[in-house]
């Protein structure tokens, strides 16, 4: 299977068989970045590296990488801590998920180059609890590693330490957020931490801490190998490299597709790549990043697949979850079920969020059941610039992106169903039971 | 009054001094309590933290804040099904009203002889293979009615259901 702006680097193996097995990964050319590594690069040449490749976070908010890096004091005398933010959640992505099902031993790769370059000795991968397959083969994984001497002591003869905890989380999409995360890791509600002090200084148990993505660590072996100079000439100038794009709702072939940033259109990946709109129907909307980026319109496609593309139609990249909906889909019911999620999530530490997702979510119940008044539209537009901005975590910026995204682009789809002429159609997208 | 057997009681002491911090072993240790009673009564949350010697409060709070804990007795198979945005686009409330014709029960509820409960739950991860359920920690994607009565069927019998297609399959 190939298809335009095609370019595999985390994704290279996940097709073969046993793909997520030790020799497999081996005989393939795993494991020569962490040699090459350990034999031929000083860590903070190492760090130097990465940030010369630009690569950018894959978790959803594009922070260039060997910066983050540079932020952990070296000179301190604490444990230094890597942890593997695995704990994908924002609806519409499920590109994490192939990684660590597929490709365990990439990930395990890239984190221990990153422990190389921290020169940590310990890490950790917080998984979220209901990835119970992703959670079985990084364990397996990760007991073939420590059989062949790529974990634990003494790591390939030399003299470096370094363990490896797969930690299974229980059921919060908050914990994506690295200091809720962090939080959670130390046993405790996922409540996002003030910053600052970032986790870089003051993280896991007080220690520095790097927090980096699933696919942003299994990107770090294709650089060690392959070298910045080679990372940094592909993609784009703002965003080196590819991304999973992982595409959901109305298209004919959903599914992940690693394409090299910059090369293709929206409309080519919704079009080209994934098939179209199945049934012939047209576009209607699409949300670029997962559920906290704005909604794009059907005439807003024509921008290429990278950071700076997406930015300029007014959304973000975020986690590359692509959720495709065509002209049956009702906007306002869309974004119930989102708003729904959103006001499930959110850990209730801030006044803001804790009250104004419930709020929001009430709203647009009441508009979407036929039940809505004018006034309704402005009181969400007025929660939406009360959330904005006003709490520690992102999640009620998240929030309030589809909201008022939605009112701004679709605000024909709330009159209607304001006046009454597009009442709860049984059957069709949210007919709100539970 | 312990609940837990002493097997599940030797793995949470093992996890006592696993992590640089104790504390973070609670979360690991009320996972194998609920892996073995399926519930986490108060009693259990006192008795975890015995073992593990630590306060009680800090028990109890992880598992009110996190939603894989469940503090009232579910059915032995918990059906639950993704509610979120891209599964709604392609039909997850028809195998909801499928599932609950099929059982006779509502969202939320329990067959009278506890075996199923179905649940509604938020987006797990499968959007690419919509709609999907998961059942213990099993997905399954592309769901259809056909498949939602072979996996029901077979755990009826006491059978194991029928798996995938997962992402491995899909990518092969």
């Amino acid at each position: 299977m190939s298809y335009p702006g095609q370019m595999l680097v985390t994704m290279a193996n996940v097709h073969r068989k046993d793909s997520h097995k030790l020799e497999v990964y081996r005989r393939h050319g795993g494991y020569k970045a962490l040699e090459k590594a350990i034999k031929e690069i000083r860590p903070d040449d190492l760090i130097q590296m990465v940030k010369d490749s630009g690569l950018r976070g894959r978790g959803g908010a594009g922070f260039p990488t060997g910066m983050k890096w540079g932020f952990v004091p070296k000179s301190i005398p604490k444990p230094r801590y890597i942890v593997c933010n695995a704990d994908e959640g924002e609806p519409g992505t499920f590109k994490d998920r192939v990684i660590l099902e597929n490709d365990p031993h990439l990930l395990i790769d890239g984190m221990l180059c990153t422990a190389w370059a921290l020169e940590s000795n310990r890490m950790f991968c917080y998984i979220r609890g209901e990835y119970g397959k992703s959670m079985r083969r990084m364990t397996d994984a990760v007991h073939e590693a420590y059989e062949a001497g790529l974990l634990g002591k003494n790591i390939l003869g030399s003299g470096w330490d370094c363990d490896f905890d797969v930690y299974n989380g229980s059921g919060a999409y908050i914990c994506g957020e690295e200091t809720a995360l962090l939080d959670s890791l130390e046993g405790k509600r996922g409540h996002p931490r003030l910053k600052p002090p970032f986790p870089a200084v003051v993280g896991l148990y007080g220690c520095p801490t790097v927090v980096n993505n699933v696919e942003t660590l299994a990107t770090i072996p294709s650089i060690v190998e392959r070298g910045a100079g080679w990372f940094a000439g592909t993609g784009v100038e703002k965003g080196t490299g590819p991304r999973i794009f992982a595409v959901s709702g109305h298209v004919e072939k959903p599914g992940c597709y690693e394409l090299e940033l910059g090369k293709v259109t929206l409309r080519e990946l919704i079009y080209e790549i994934c098939g179209g709109i199945p049934r012939g129907r047209a576009l209607k909307a699409v949300i670029p990043g997962g559920a906290s980026t704005p909604y794009l319109t059907a005439d807003e496609i024509d921008c290429t697949l990278d950071f700076v593309g997406v930015e300029s139609k007014g959304s973000f990249m975020g986690s590359n979850g692509v959720i495709v909906m065509d002209d049956t889909t009702n906007i306002v019911r869309a974004t119930l079920v989102l708003t729904r999620f959103f006001a499930h999530e959110s850990c209730g530490q801030c006044t803001p969020c804790r009250e104004g997702t419930h709020w929001a979510e009430r709203v647009l119940f009441r508009i979407s059941g036929g039940k809505g008044s004018p006034e309704d539209v402005d009181l969400l537009l007025d929660l939406c610039s009360n959330m904005g901005g006003t709490t520690i975590c992102a999640l009620a910026d998240g929030a309030v992106n589809p909201i008022r995204s939605s009112i701004q682009k679709f605000r024909e789809d709330y009159d209607r169903l304001i006046r009454g002429e597009d009442g709860p159609v049984p059957g069709r997208l949210c007919e709100v039971v539970w | 009054m312990a609940k837990l057997s002493e097997q599940t009681r030797e793995k949470i002491r093992g996890l006592r001094d696993h992590y640089p911090d104790r504390r973070s072993a609670v979360m690991p240790a009320l996972q194998h309590a609920q892996a073995e009673l399926g519930v986490i009564e108060e009693d259990t949350m006192l008795e975890v933290a015995g073992l593990l010697e630590v306060p009680a409060n800090q028990t109890a709070e992880v598992v009110s804040f996190y939603t894989m804990f469940d503090r009232v007795k579910k059915g032995k198979y918990k059906i639950e099904v993704c509610r979120n945005l891209s599964c709604a686009l392609r039909g997850n409330l028809e195998m909801i009203e499928h599932i609950k014709k099929k059982l006779g029960i509502e969202v939320g509820e329990t067959t009278p002889d506890g075996k199923f409960t179905l649940l509604a739950v938020e987006c797990l991860g499968a959007c690419g293979w919509a709609p999907m359920m998961m059942v213990g920690d099993t997905y399954y994607e592309f769901l259809t009615r056909e498949k939602v009565d072979a996996v029901i069927g077979a755990l009826v019998e006491g059978q194991e259901p029928p798996g995938g297609p997962h992402t491995q399959e899909v990518f092969e």
